[in-house]
């Protein structure tokens, strides 16, 4: 996992205003068979990227020179179906760094936060300001901090709180992972086993 | 002392520690491992210089991107016999127990489990894969996991996880003849969508359930995930009992009938609070089939698709939907082309399966313009259906029974669905491309795959079931 420490991230973002958006769109099945964590980024959302023939589809947002950014915002349930983390590789590998939703996948939820990549859950109502406006206006500039856990839209429009749970929020922001700490209470561990086969 | 849910029970026994304002620690029981999710974890072990930690709490399988023929032959493709290699080079090196291409106990991760008995109630079950959820038919907390949990795992037996809150499913009445479980689950997931249970652990229970086989519920709990939920358990009863005694290698454990009392005793208790409960009927609901672009998009086979309303929030994703795959609000699916036809999956690959579908197609033929994959869930289950002459049945009606592996459930291997075609299937997603690039996926029953696979078209499986 990358040990890059989150802090504060301003940008400017790719809104993708469609719902439901599932792993195998993130990055489709044909392209799992590789066994290290990089290069998943030019495979990224593959199919509406590129048509049949491999050019790109220009109608697609990634594709549009307006858009560029580290925040990639999307409708509700995004993330869902496969626990593959291949798609938050993909993501992350491509330059995004958060993903902005009214909901996200579980698994995809705890994935994107052992890869660095923070999941900001915003209400459906600003959800749906954020999309318009930056359908609008591609330069629309965003501020994640996530010490504050803030969102705002720069330079000073509205902000919304989001929620992380501290100990992640703790692990991101210094660049810690759960391997480390688990392995550091294997003690703990131990003494769970022992305890159990005995009672048992 | 307070009312406890069957999931509070297991979860809470096997809490190592909970991390303040974190996750908890939670203590894995069975690990299983397949050829995708796996590598770059091993990587990561590699990296620290660290061992696995139980490799005997721990079973691989090689599935995703296997051929479902020829297997006795290299596998063709070089990235995906590459993943496999690795597989089997990594459980020699950690002393992990394989059963890769060609071995007796090879199968789909979530068929062998519990056919072996490796999966047991009570149990915290994990896999770097969604569908883990199918081993909470027998009782236990079993989901999918990421790669980087995938590494915890292996380093330490344990995973860190928020508990999810619960909720109760419970359905009452009796299925109708010719609707089985698949349809049950995607009724459910009809209602709840794609999302419904987002954030919780699901418990099944209910007349309609204790009726269902092991296999009928391992349907059921496989497509929890398909609403959003992290699993879903249904409490271990008599069936249960009497699934798990029928494998030897559990029956004849010197702890057989300690096992069997503890299996006894786990279950809600009476008055136990749920987080969200629903209610369903047995009796109401008809075969089922998606229409969509989501296992949410569903619905009973003679009905139309309904018609989008301006408070459909997903508006956008709708019409995509219906443009991939060229259906429109207001139509009706009955009798529309099928090109293709695909049994199998870690939802209805197993045994029952292939005997609905047997049953229906005896006697008649394949439609000429249908091609059809029989994919058995496992060796066990192909050497089953052998055993049982079922093979022959389908080879009289046209159909040829494959070698297993998840075949065209996810396309990673040969067994894709060309663009544009209709591909009526027993698997769990219908996303865009998911059956291949461009390939149009209608979910639906063994039994409604099979009346799809003679007449050519979407037929409701009612009309050909005699007596
Ligand atoms: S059969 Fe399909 S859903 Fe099941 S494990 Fe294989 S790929 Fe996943």
């Amino acid at each position: 996992m990358p040990k890059v420490k989150f802090d504060i991230l301003e940008t400017t973002c790719v809104p993708l205003p469609l719902e439901n958006i599932d792993t195998d769109q993130i990055i489709p099945a044909r392209f799992l068979s590789a066994t290290s964590r990089e290069g998943f980024g030019d495979n990224l959302f593959r199919d509406w990227r590129y048509n049949k023939s491999g050019e790109k589809n220009s109608e697609f947002i990634l594709n549009d020179p307006r858009y560029s950014g580290k925040v990639l915002i999307t409708g509700k349930n995004f993330g869902c179906g496969s626990s593959r983390e291949h798609a938050v590789w993909a993501i992350y590998d491509y330059g995004f760094r958060a993903v902005v939703s009214s909901d996200l996948a579980d698994i995809f939820r705890n994935n994107s936060l052992n890869n660095g990549l923070l999941p900001v859950v915003v209400p459906a109502k600003f959800l749906k300001y954020l999309l318009d406006l930056t359908g609008k206006d591609p330069d629309t500039r965003v501020r994640i901090d996530l010490g504050k856990q803030l969102f705002s839209v720069m330079p000073a429009g509205e902000s919304v709180r989001f929620e992380i749970n501290q100990y992640k929020k703790e692990c991101l922001m210094k660049g810690l992972d759960d391997i480390d700490y688990l392995l550091s209470i294997m003690d703990l561990i131990k003494a769970y086993e022992f305890r159990n086969t005995l009672g048992k | 002392m307070t009312p406890q849910t069957l999931f509070d029970k297991i979860w809470d026994s096997h809490v190592v520690r909970s991390v303040e304002k974190g996750p908890d620690v939670l203590y894995i029981d069975q690990h299983f491992i397949h050829e995708v999710t796996s590598p770059q974890a091993f990587n990561g072990l590699k990296e620290r210089g660290i061992p696995v930690f139980r490799p005997d709490k721990t079973l691989a399988t090689a599935d995703h991107n296997i051929p479902t023929k020829d297997q006795h032959l290299p596998i063709k493709d070089e990235l995906s016999r590459n993943q496999v290699e690795k597989l089997a080079e990594n459980c020699k090196k950690y002393g992990i127990e394989f059963f890769g291409l060609n071995h007796p106990k090879n199968g789909i991760v979530h068929v062998i489990g519990p056919e072996l008995g490796y999966t047991l109630p009570g149990m915290t079950i994990v896999c770097g894969d969604s569908h883990t959820s199918t081993h909470g038919a027998f009782g236990t907390i079993a989901f999918g996991i990421g790669t980087s949990e995938v590494e915890m795992v292996l380093a330490t037996q344990c995973v860190l996880q928020s508990k999810p809150k619960k909720m109760k499913i419970s359905v009452s009445g009796l299925l109708q003849k010719g609707v089985t479980s698949k349809d049950l689950i995607l009724h459910i997931i009809s209602q709840l969508s794609t999302n419904g249970a987002t954030g919780y652990f699901i418990e099944y229970s209910g007349s309609a359930l204790k009726a269902l086989s092991m296999e009928g519920r391992m349907t059921i709990c496989n497509m929890s995930i398909e609403m959003g939920a992290r699993g879903g358990l249904i409490a271990p009863d008599e069936t249960t009992i009497k699934y798990l005694s029928q494998i030897p290698s559990l029956s004849g454990r010197s702890d057989f009938n300690s096992l069997l009392k503890n299996w006894k005793e786990l279950k809600s208790d009476p008055g136990a609070v749920f987080d969200r409960e629903h209610e369903f009927h047995a009796n109401e609901i008809k075969p089922m089939i998606t229409y969509g672009t989501n296992p949410g998009m569903g619905m009973a086979v003679d009905a139309t698709i309904p018609l989008i309303t301006s408070k459909s929030a997903g508006i956008a994703s709708f019409i995509k939907s219906h443009e991939y795959m060229g259906f429109k609000p207001g139509m009706k699916i009955l009798g529309h082309r099928v090109d293709y036809v695909f049994l199998g999956s870690c939802t209805n690959g197993r045994i029952e399966d292939i005997r609905a579908f047997t049953q229906l197609v005896k006697g008649k033929k394949k439609a000429p313009d249908v091609t059809a994959l029989i994919v058995p869930g496992s060796k066990r289950v192909e050497q089953q259906a052998i055993n049982e002459g079922l093979d022959k049945i389908l080879k009289d009606a046209g159909f040829e029974l494959r070698q297993p592996g998840c075949s065209s459930c996810l396309a990673m291997n040969e067994d894709k669905i060309p663009a544009g075609k209709f591909s009526v299937s027993t698997s769990n997603r219908n996303f865009e491309g998911r059956q291949g690039p461009g390939a149009r996926t209608l979910l639906v029953s063994p039994l409604t795959a099979a009346a799809a696979a003679v007449t050519g078209k979407i037929t409701d499986p009612r009309d050909l079931l005699n007596d």
